[in-house]
């Protein structure tokens, strides 16, 4: 256990009535963190339930990768909070309206089309937040985004193989495929849309501006969609609201399952 | 006690060289490349190591069997750091623990292919085109991979298309 900081310096007493510039450093980590949380369980559920073997490898891999860059972005977000919270104390210990996920993360599975279109999307937006993290003001912001780039690149090039090999496959694939597309649209808006505390973040070179990651991730998707034949749907409109803590239904069921245990006995550890 | 007393830095090096990962047994951690430091703090022994994924379930037994060696050693006061920069890819792993792997039945990384995100390249990269992935066992360069993930999040599923043995194939990171 570190030793306790000498309460008198004005450090600490700074870092003990953390100012609104921490306050917006803390949420965009746990904006980042419950994202990777949020979508790396709802991955997970697919663990023994893949079409096929290789499949259901892949896609818990994946979520183990997401897991674990939960584990270095929420333990900075304590880290930054300073009120001693741990990594599992945020993810077991918080409630739906303290979460602050995007939308997009917490819809259901589906088929396994669906949950491929999903983790595409995502992905798409996930590498390119990353490569502007790892161009962070803050150290520890941008080595925890170089280790977790390296990883989501793959996870990128993975979801766009599978795109396209479904999206210009059989007549039924590419039908799940686009209707996968055309659900799942109206959640991916909200990946862009900023807050006057992102404004903050970007201002102080610690965030890239969400709109700015546009760009990249409409060139990916016109890339790779073009190629799997399937049609970027003509519309704007963004369900929003995760990233301020209000969700829809399903998360209250993520976090029923994923927090039972803590819940149920406190502190349980093996 | 007294600093001179303390074993060596170059002798704590040669203690972990011995210690195997505990996936791939065959190699050790420092074949693999993820300890990036060993220095002595005052009386404390500091051993810095660096994830493979940040995900890898091997991590936390990693730290517990440096522990273990070193305790076992003698070493009383000692610290494990986590050291994510510069983070790890595959660069890292020695000569002699890509020869280990290949010893082992595992085809070790080729340097220069780690995934970009630059999809351009992607095609040829998923299916293998720009990739000549030897068999371990038999050296056939007429190989194919089956699945992007194979038995651990470090390594793909390929499979010989001459002797027929399926493999692991350690990725490029």
């Amino acid at each position: 256990m570190p030793s306790l900081p000498d309460m008198t310096t004005p450090q600490v007493a700074e870092l003990a009535q953390p100012d609104a510039g921490q306050e917006a450093f803390f949420e965009m980590l746990l904006r980042i963190g419950d994202s990777a949380l949020v979508l790396g369980h709802r991955v997970s559920e697919w663990c023994g339930h893949s079409p096929a073997l290789e499949e259901d490898i892949a896609l818990a891999n994946v979520a183990l990768d997401l897991i674990g860059q939960t584990q270095l972005w929420l333990g900075l977000a304590g880290e930054v909070e300073g009120q001693g919270r741990s990594a599992d104390d945020l993810a077991y210990l918080r409630d739906a309206w303290d979460f602050r996920n995007l939308l997009i993360c917490e819809r259901p599975n589906g088929d396994f089309g669906h949950t491929l279109m999903r983790q595409f999307l995502f992905d798409a937006w996930h590498y390119e937040l990353l490569k502007g993290l790892a161009a962070s003001s803050d150290p520890r912001v941008a080595e925890i985004a170089a280790k977790a780039g390296k990883e989501v690149a793959y996870h990128l090039e993975r979801s766009s193989d599978l795109v396209v090999r479904l999206g210009d496959g059989t007549e039924e694939s590419h039908r799940r495929m686009q209707e996968a597309l055309d659900a799942l649209w109206p959640y991916a808006g909200e990946m862009f849309i900023g807050d006057d505390k992102d404004a903050e973040l970007a201002a102080r070179g610690i965030a890239p501006d969400p709109a700015s990651l546009r760009a990249g991730w409409d060139a990916t998707l016109r890339h790779v969609l073009g190629e799997a034949t399937l049609q970027i749907p003509d519309s704007d409109f963004a369900h929003k609201g995760g990233k301020q803590g209000i969700h829809t239904e399903h998360l209250g069921y993520i976090l029923a399952e994923m927090q039972f245990l803590q819940r149920a006995y406190p502190g349980a550890s093996w | 006690m007294a600093a001179a007393t303390h074993p060596s830095v170059e002798e704590v090096w040669g203690w972990l060289s011995e210690v195997p990962d505990p996936e791939i047994p065959v190699i050790s951690l420092t074949d693999l490349g993820i300890i990036r430091g060993v220095e002595w703090q005052g009386d404390t022994l500091v051993v810095r190591v660096t994830p493979t994924y940040s995900g890898c379930p091997a991590t936390s037994i990693i730290n517990l069997d440096i522990e273990t060696a070193l305790r076992g050693r003698g070493i009383e006061k000692l610290r494990l750091e986590r050291q994510l920069t510069p983070p790890w890819t595959t660069d890292w792993i020695t000569e002699a623990g890509r020869e280990k792997l290949r010893a082992y039945g595992i085809a070790p990384p080729i340097d220069g292919t780690a995934a970009d995100g630059v999809l351009a390249g992607r095609i040829a990269r998923m299916t293998g085109a720009n990739l000549t992935i030897a068999c371990p066992r038999c050296g056939s360069t007429n190989t194919e991979k089956i699945s992007q993930f194979g038995s651990t999040p470090c390594k793909a599923n390929y499979r010989c298309k001459d002797c027929l043995e399926p493999f692991d194939y350690f990725k490029c990171l």
